[in-house]
């Protein structure tokens, strides 16, 4: 497969991803600006902080109307959902023989649905343009599954989408690591756990929590349900198994492991080792910090290894 | 009287159109019209889009697409497919004669300083044997018809022919959406276009190709107006498509680069200009092209199609000397007829150029695509005026010919079946012997009265059936 084919599979997996991401995190903005308590407004402030857009806005009070312009139309800010859809049909339309004629229809389909939306007028419709990207993220992934050749090309784009996937949880926990710290075991206030309930929701994640640890929200199992858990997809460790997985596919067509497969095997051992509130002793910060880096590490190794 | 395609001189619907005939008079206009939209539908969903340059506006509008399609008889096959193979092969002698000894040139047939001094002239090419002696592989050859038996060359196609996905895209659609038609085997089918292709270009693969050739797909890139059908063909040839970055230059080889590491290619065709190729040898300010590319070329590492140079055969200026190419080099009559062409580089053709250039149909000789053209029955005033004052600055770079009674083809109107003005592109391939499938695109001018069927002037395109009887 053309080094530059693999490269755009990848990409134009994670661009899905991303969009779908940013589609979450502003209907995570949306439940926690209904609040009552106070301080609100720095929930914007932090969902821009995730997708490292904070400074596409003032200093002062952000709007929805700004998340609006900056999160879903802004051009040129590349955790924008316009932009992701646009870079997710561009890598495609470059690679479009290596898609099915399903997927590439997923992607080319209203692909400009949000060319020329004012702020105002996007955010008056903001849930329903957010569903629809939810509800295209998931058509393209269907007809990737069911349609699309399990060859190389299958596995980069599985291994990009995972690695989009496992930064976006590492970004939101970076962000809202300070209202997990384990100052009291037991949840507190209301805003606390509206918090917490918030992250959970952004990452579809609040009805499989309850199914893994029952109904008692802690810090340490909030935490490792995100990091280390195997069993739910969005979090870090369920998310490099699977890019190991599809990393070994790789391994066993191109001759042998590469420097990819040997730093997501040490990402692997570091949540292995992180279960059981280990991940509070070491530093759940750190541990994150130390998560972004490797992934970060292993995308440009697997660039490497694969001459993109 | 222009002579309209689906009538005879007394009105009556002729043979060759007598199945579209029924199918119209049971569909119904209303009926046809609404499949019409479907099928723009299918195409706007599958993507096939073609960007028009120096138009602002969508940049991939769709290419308009007219359901009701355009018939040969297997007579008028013949005879066309005669002339066309004809040509290309006349083509072809005449590039590699341009190479090597300039035999025509030494006759006193074609000037000198019209070949020596163009633009598309190639002296790296000089000496130089493709495999095969093929210089053009995909020769696309622009035929117009004013009478029933009158088929005439509008202009021939060297380097790198587009639009022959439409040819099999629209054919594909009217099966999908029409397969009653197609049921008698009526119509002789175009679909073994890519495999004949891929045919073709492995029989020119260079000395230094061992085994089965590896042939690929050199595309500018995604941006490129042509990129549908670069990714159309690729796919249906079951070859990669690649772009400049993809490959490189080694020990006298090209490379593409896999993941695997690199891949020896054998055999590029590509849909990209000669200045573009290769930084080395053609534009030192390219940024696309591969360096070295030519060099491998010609020490026989891999097989360029189109030839670099090719496009010397194809110019305007040149264009006036195939008939003579066919006689010098073939030793026969050229089946297909030129039209008659005036040559403002010379002072006789000029000055009657400038008079009556409101009834002729003025080109610039490096233009294509329908633009830096003039209609001159259809400009303004000021336009023929605006017009003649570019060839007074530059007459060499102009040729006019008189305004042709384009024949009209049946194309569905709001209300009815309306005549239009129509050009026909079939497509030669050249391998080590040629091959021609029976068929080709037609272009149809949707605006009435309009002689200019170019896509990127709002032309747009339908079926071309060749009857099997």
């Amino acid at each position: 497969m053309l080094s530059r084919t693999a490269e755009n599979l990848f990409w134009m997996a994670r661009y899905i991803e991303r969009a779908e991401s940013t589609a979450r995190l502003i209907t995570m903005g949306q439940r926690m600006a209904v609040l009552p308590a106070s301080g609100y407004r720095d929930e914007w402030r932090s969902v821009l902080r995730v997708t490292d857009s904070e400074s596409r806005v003032g200093p002062g009070p952000i709007t929805e109307e700004d998340i609006a312009r900056v999160l879903l139309l802004d051009p040129d800010n590349p955790a924008s959902i316009q932009t992701c859809l646009v870079r997710a049909r561009g890598n495609g339309k470059s690679v479009r023989t290596k898609l099915t004629q399903e997927m590439w229809e997923a992607l080319n389909l209203s692909w400009r649905r949000f060319e020329g939306l004012r702020p105002a007028e996007a955010r008056n419709d903001l849930p329903a343009h957010i569903d629809w990207v939810k509800t295209r993220a998931s058509v393209f992934r269907g007809a990737a599954e069911t349609g699309m050749l399990r060859h190389a090309g299958h596995d980069f784009m599985r291994i990009g989408g995972a690695i989009e996937r496992a930064q976006m949880t590492l970004r939101l926990l970076e962000v809202k690591y300070y209202v997990l710290l384990p100052e009291t075991d037991v949840v507190g206030g209301g805003r606390d756990h509206y918090q917490w309930t918030s992250v959970l929701h952004a990452l579809s994640g609040s009805r499989a929590y309850h199914h893994v640890y029952g109904g008692v929200y802690t810090p340490a199992r909030i935490a490792d349900f995100l990091m280390v858990n195997r069993t739910f997809p969005r979090s870090v460790a369920y998310c490099v198994d699977q890019a190991r997985t599809h990393l070994a596919h790789l391994a066993r067509a191109h001759g042998g492991p590469t420097r990819c497969h040997r730093t997501a095997f040490e990402i692997y051992r570091l949540l292995k080792e992180g279960g059981d509130g280990a991940l509070f002793d070491r530093g759940l910060h750190e541990t994150v910090q130390q998560c972004i880096s490797l992934i970060n590490r292993l995308a440009s190794e697997l660039a490497e290894a694969y001459h993109f | 009287m222009t002579f309209y395609e689906m009538h005879d001189a007394v009105g009556a619907t002729r043979d060759c159109y007598a199945e579209v005939q029924r199918w119209i008079d049971a569909t119904g206009i209303p009926g046809l019209q609404r499949r019409m939209e479907e099928a723009e539908a299918i195409f706007r969903r599958i993507g096939i889009t073609f960007a028009v340059y120096g138009e602002g506006g969508d940049p991939e509008r769709l290419i308009p697409f007219d359901l009701l399609p355009r018939v040969f008889s297997r007579l008028e096959w013949q005879r066309l497919e005669q002339g066309i193979r004809q040509r290309a092969q006349a083509l072809n002698a005449f590039l590699y004669d341009v190479y090597h000894r300039g035999e025509i040139m030494r006759a006193g047939l074609i000037p000198q300083e019209l070949v020596y001094g163009n633009a598309a002239y190639r002296p790296e090419m000089i000496g130089f044997d493709p495999p095969g002696r093929v210089y053009s592989h995909i020769v696309g050859i622009d035929i117009v018809r004013t009478a029933p038996e009158t088929f005439e060359v509008l202009e021939d196609n060297c380097r790198t022919p587009s639009g022959v996905s439409y040819m099999l895209e629209n054919r594909e659609i009217m099966t999908r959406m029409f397969p009653e038609l197609f049921q008698r085997g009526l119509v002789t089918p175009v679909d073994n276009y890519p495999a004949l292709l891929l045919q073709t270009l492995k029989e020119v693969a260079p000395p230094a190709c061992k085994g089965d050739p590896v042939v690929v797909l050199l595309t500018p890139g995604s941006l490129n107006s042509a990129y549908y059908e670069h990714s159309f063909l690729a796919d249906l040839m079951g070859i990669e498509l690649v772009e400049p970055v993809d490959l490189f230059v080694d020990a006298g080889r090209v490379w593409m680069k896999t993941t695997a590491g690199p891949t020896a290619v054998d055999v590029i065709y590509r849909r990209i200009d000669d200045d573009y190729l290769d930084p080395l040898v053609f534009r030192p300010d390219s940024t696309l092209g591969v360096p070295g590319l030519f060099h491998a070329y010609r020490s026989g590492g891999v097989t360029l199609c189109s030839a670099p140079g090719s496009g010397i055969a194809d110019d305007k200026a040149i264009y006036v000397y195939v008939p003579e190419m066919i006689r010098f080099y073939l030793g026969e009559e050229p089946v297909l007829a030129n039209i008659p062409t005036w040559q403002c580089g010379k002072a006789d053709d000029l000055a009657y150029v400038l008079e009556h250039l409101g009834e002729l149909v003025a080109k610039e000789v490096h233009g294509s695509g329908g633009y830096g053209m003039l209609v001159g029955p259809h400009a303004t005033p000021q336009a023929v005026d605006a017009f003649a004052a570019r060839i007074r600055a530059n007459p060499g770079g102009y040729i006019a010919q008189p305004t042709l009674d384009l024949s009209t083809v049946p194309t569905l109107g709001p209300a009815e079946v309306v005549r239009r003005h129509a050009d026909f592109r079939p497509y030669c391939l050249v391998g080590r012997r040629m091959r021609l499938v029976p068929g080709g695109l037609t272009r149809v001018a949707l605006t009435e009265g309009s002689l200019v069927v170019n896509s990127s002037q709002g032309g747009g395109v339908k079926d071309t059936w060749v009857l099997r009887t």
